[in-house]
């Protein structure tokens, strides 16, 4: 996988050092590295001259955003009402048996992060997640099974 | 358009200037409405709702505290709609609340006790919800107790923190269900930039931000035979230790605290106020060093301005964000610090007791001051030089747990050595107030006379502004200090961190100037220090201040290089200021620190 190469710096210049600037900066890095970490939040905060503490305060409040490393594929359930009623639960127990492991943990291979997330717009067709930025809709345990498993193999033919 | 407006609360006529909200209008006729996240100090937040109050012709309840009044209004501040409204809005708070009162250390002191009481929310409200919550209790700091269980997340502490003192340790992370005050990454706060100021502590409503205790130690070491207790008490503590006591703010106490201390069982009731004044001549011979080698030897490496280095919450707060001023900082050690150094070498030595079995305490107005003597660098006298911190507040629970009645005891005095003080070290606990004491001892030092104003009283660098100027031109000095005839001594007086931290950047990009800058991290110096009675306002500290300017102005003894203690410590043991004695137990070095 190519790393998109960039400076904190870099991006500072790009969107400005004012306050405004920090959600656009935060959004780069993570689209350039997949997790925002301690020293590139250090890093913002020095360049737009505000505290450390509120950067990670940013980074935390939205759930597009990262502070931990986290799988190659994050699966983001949904866990508002809608979907709920439509049969999450039972989907959310499959993904956990399936990766034997339990919303906010990646496993061990570092390929799947699971977690859950508030509406995602689509609860006419729930339950729905998002597998990085690709929606899936209408979640069944059967369906998500074979979801995983094209992942999977997506991450084989590397 | 009119200055003025014209509205009605419950029925009462009130004009107020346009912008006044409704819940200062109220106020100023006497109608108190309830209040969680509003701080007067603090801009307003307008989150936690209990300040609600009803508006004849409209439906939705509309919060006080961040409502503007407007001519003609009708506000009903304890209707029957009202208080329902807020009676469920301190239930929905207390079901995520660990109220376990009696275990908790605000117990008392608390503005959701206070209101849950006045509400009588009873035991039928919403379900318990800690049990299901994660939550952190920080208990690793040496001053602060962070107990999130008992944060009803008012944010009151993220303002102190971001607005008063430039900061920002605490933010508010995540959202919803989760949201909490966190510091960055949720680091224990002593790994972070937190200065330990206690300003948060100060206006926290709850018990979720406290100082961290030390009164059982104390009350062990002064139960144990085998130690000698020796306690020091910090110019700003006799101005407000009344207030914890149930006295009105401003009062002056010095006598009776010192009365109540001995009555505790301390075995050396002495005086910070006394190493106050020694910092003076110590930091006062610095400036002029620093001067001399400037000015005369031409030293390209000499740094200035210098700045004070007795608040231990601003000296924090450089280390991390401006480690490169360093060098800056005067190298002597606090008044608190001098203290500790001293009792376990010259104090200890003069009465006869083994360094070993004594205990150092000291009454501080601060929280930063525990934190201080937990450094490194504290241990001058081969032990720790301060063992405990004990904040205003703490000695006042201390004397209420004695069952001693503060009101009817006699004024009492000082033991010596180490007890005696000048004005100039009374002042210390006031924003300025070491500004002018350095300048009462050092324009004498360099001319032979008194400072040029009427009855040494320094007016240009009192007051209350965040940030002070003034100058003092040095003219027909003694011929030592010849190089210095003409000077205009430019000095700056800041208080907060927040006005510390422009200061500094002006000094960084030039474009101020100064040779000397005093910076106290609390709002009002010492006097507003995060240890102190709760609550503040600026009302309070003023009346705190008075009192401090007026004990100095009683003082027949105004300079520091005039305490007859003090000529007789230097000739008994120091010998000199900045002498061999003094760099080995009254000076100390700093430590850079990360930026978060
Ligand atoms: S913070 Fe206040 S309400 Fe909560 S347990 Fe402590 S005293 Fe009680
Ligand atoms: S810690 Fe205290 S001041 Fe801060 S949000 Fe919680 S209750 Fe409010
Ligand atoms: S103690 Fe001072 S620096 Fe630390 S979090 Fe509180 S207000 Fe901020
Ligand atoms: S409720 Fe799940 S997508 Fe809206
Ligand atoms: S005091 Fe008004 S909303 Fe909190």
């Amino acid at each position: 996988m190519t790393r998109i190469q960039y400076s904190v710096t870099d991006m500072a210049n790009k969107h400005g050092r004012s306050r405004e600037a920090l959600l656009p900066i935060l959004q780069d890095i993570y689209q350039a590295k997949h997790v925002i970490s301690d020293e590139d939040m250090v890093n913002v905060a020095r360049e737009l001259d505000i505290s450390a503490a509120h950067v990670y305060g940013t980074a935390t409040f939205y759930s597009f955003l990262e502070t931990q490393q986290s799988g190659k594929y994050i699966i983001r359930l949904c866990k508002t009402i809608t979907c709920m009623m439509h049969g999450k639960n039972p989907v959310l127990q499959e993904l956990e048996r399936i990766l034997k492991i339990k919303p906010g943990q990646t496993t061990p291979d570092g390929l799947f992060t699971l977690k859950e997330t508030n509406c995602l717009g689509q609860c006419h067709k729930g339950p729905a997640m998002l597998v990085n930025d690709n929606p899936h809709t209408q979640l069944t345990p059967e369906s998500v099974r074979e979801i995983i498993d094209s992942y999977r193999r997506e991450a084989l033919s590397y | 358009m009119s200055d003025q407006v014209t509205l009605k609360i419950d029925g009462i006529s009130v004009s107020v200037k346009r912008g006044t909200t409704v819940l200062d209008a109220a106020k100023t006729i006497n109608i108190r409405i309830p209040t969680l996240c509003h701080h007067e100090d603090l801009c307003v937040a307008g989150n936690c709702r209990v300040c609600v109050v009803e508006q004849t012709g409209t439906d939705r309840l509309i919060p006080a505290c961040a409502m503007p009044a407007a001519d003609g209004m009708e506000i009903h501040s304890n209707s029957l709609k009202v208080r329902n409204a807020r009676k469920q809005i301190v239930e929905l708070l207390v079901s995520e609340h660990r109220a376990e009162c009696t275990t908790c250390y605000k117990n008392g002191n608390c503005e959701l006790q206070a209101l849950s009481h006045e509400y009588i929310i009873g035991e039928n409200g919403y379900i318990n919800l800690i049990p299901l919550k994660e939550y952190t209790i920080d208990y690793y700091s040496p001053s602060i107790i962070k107990d999130d269980s008992k944060c009803i997340r008012c944010q009151r502490c993220v303002r102190t923190c971001d607005e008063l003192q430039g900061v920002g340790a605490l933010t508010v992370s995540h959202k919803g269900s989760e949201m909490k005050i966190s510091t960055f990454m949720d680091k224990p706060i002593y790994q972070v930039v937190c200065t330990n100021c206690g300003q948060c502590v100060n206006r926290c409503p709850t018990g979720a931000l406290v100082e961290r205790h030390y009164i059982d130690e104390v009350w062990a070491a002064i139960y144990n035979e085998k130690k000698f207790v020796v306690v020091q008490t910090a110019p700003a503590v006799r101005v407000a230790l009344a207030e914890a006591l149930g006295h009105e703010p401003g009062e002056i106490v010095t006598g009776k605290m010192v009365a109540a201390l001995r009555r505790l069982g301390f075995d050396a009731v002495l005086d910070t106020d006394f190493t106050a004044d020694l910092t003076i001549i110590e930091e006062g011979h610095e400036l002029l060093q620093r001067l001399k080698r400037a000015l005369k030897d031409k030293d390209p490496d000499v740094k200035l301005p210098m700045t004070t280095s007795c608040s231990p919450g601003w000296v924090k707060f450089l280390e991390h964000i401006f480690p490169e001023f360093m060098e800056n900082l005067s190298t002597a050690k606090s008044p608190q610090q001098m203290f500790g150094a001293l009792a376990k070498t010259f104090y200890a030595s003069k009465i006869g007791v083994e360094p070993a079995s004594m205990v150092s305490v000291s009454i501080m107005p601060c929280t930063a001051k525990k934190y201080e003597a937990n450094r490194p660098e504290m241990y001058a006298s081969g032990y720790q030089d301060v063992d405990y911190v004990l904040t205003t507040r703490e000695l006042a629970l201390m004397i209420k747990q004695a069952g001693i009645d503060f009101n009817s005891l006699a004024d009492d005095d000082y033991d010596s050595i180490m007890g005696e003080s000048s004005g100039a070290g009374v002042i210390f606990g006031a924003t300025g107030g070491v500004m002018e004491a350095a300048l009462r001892t050092v324009y004498e030092v360099v001319t032979g006379r008194e400072v040029p104003f009427d009855g040494l009283n320094i007016t240009p660098v009192r007051g209350v502004e965040g940030v002070r100027e003034a100058s003092i031109l040095i003219n027909k000095t003694l011929p030592e200090w010849s190089f210095l005839e003409g000077v205009e001594l430019k000095t700056c007086v800041a208080h907060g961190l927040n006005n510390a931290r422009n200061v500094m950047k002006a000094v960084r990009d030039g474009s101020a100037s100064y040779h000397f800058i005093e910076i106290m991290a609390c709002p009002g110096g010492c006097l507003g220090g995060g240890g102190q009675p709760i609550p503040t306002s600026s009302d309070i500290r003023k009346r705190r201040s008075s009192a401090i300017y007026q004990e100095d102005s009683q003082k027949v003894i105004r300079k520091s290089h005039e305490n007859p203690e003090i000529v007789q410590i230097y000739k008994e043991f120091l010998i000199e200021p900045l002498g061999h004695t003094s760099h080995k137990l009254l000076h100390t070095k700093y430590t850079a620190r990360e930026r978060y």
